[in-house]
């Protein structure tokens, strides 16, 4: 899983969502999303990230663990 | 996900106030998250039972799940999914996760 297949999984099922990831060690492991949506307002934290694993579902099967992750509503 | 695994993941989780689903155990966390998460316990003195997924398989796959999660660490207060790893680092940072183990 490329930084740029999961910035777009993740807006294919979010759309209109804006996705930074971060890869702060340059490994393509230690990854941090920072994903801003206008979807998330009104839900919980959980909530959202849940939205997020959802686009990602198959890749996080595949012991992709070190996924970071931060939710902002847009 | 069959009863008696739901049961036994109920059971762990009613166990105590806070628990941890982790990789590894608190003195020897076995991934980076798990490590992070028992630091911010630490830091907040909080006593917490944890349950090491490395040993079952069952549950490491259950616990998925069961709290629609797809990652561990998993951190539960008074049987309620909190988050994982970057949510309990920010709620420590604001302070929410205090007022959670405190109330």
């Amino acid at each position: 899983m490329t930084v740029q297949e999961i910035r777009e999984k993740i807006q294919a099922g979010l759309p209109g969502s804006e996705v930074e990831i971060q890869d702060p060690y340059n490994d393509g492991v230690h990854i941090k999303a920072i994903v801003k949506f206008s979807g998330f307002a009104g839900k919980s934290v959980v909530e959202q990230h849940r939205m997020v694993y959802a686009t990602l579902k198959d890749e996080l099967k595949a012991e992709v663990h070190a996924l970071g992750l931060e939710t902002k509503v847009s | 996900m069959d009863k008696e695994l739901q049961d036994k993941i109920e059971g762990l989780i009613a166990s105590k106030k806070i628990f941890l689903f982790m990789k590894g155990t608190p003195d020897a966390p076995m991934c980076g998250f798990s490590a992070g998460v028992t630091n911010v316990l630490r830091s907040l003195g909080a006593d917490y039972n944890s349950f090491n997924v490395l040993s079952d398989m069952s549950i490491r796959e259950g616990i998925k799940e069961f709290a629609n999660w797809p990652t561990i660490p998993q951190l539960y207060i008074d049987g309620e999914f909190i988050g994982g790893h970057d949510i309990v680092v920010e709620m420590a940072r604001s302070g929410e996760l205090q007022k959670k183990i405190g109330a």
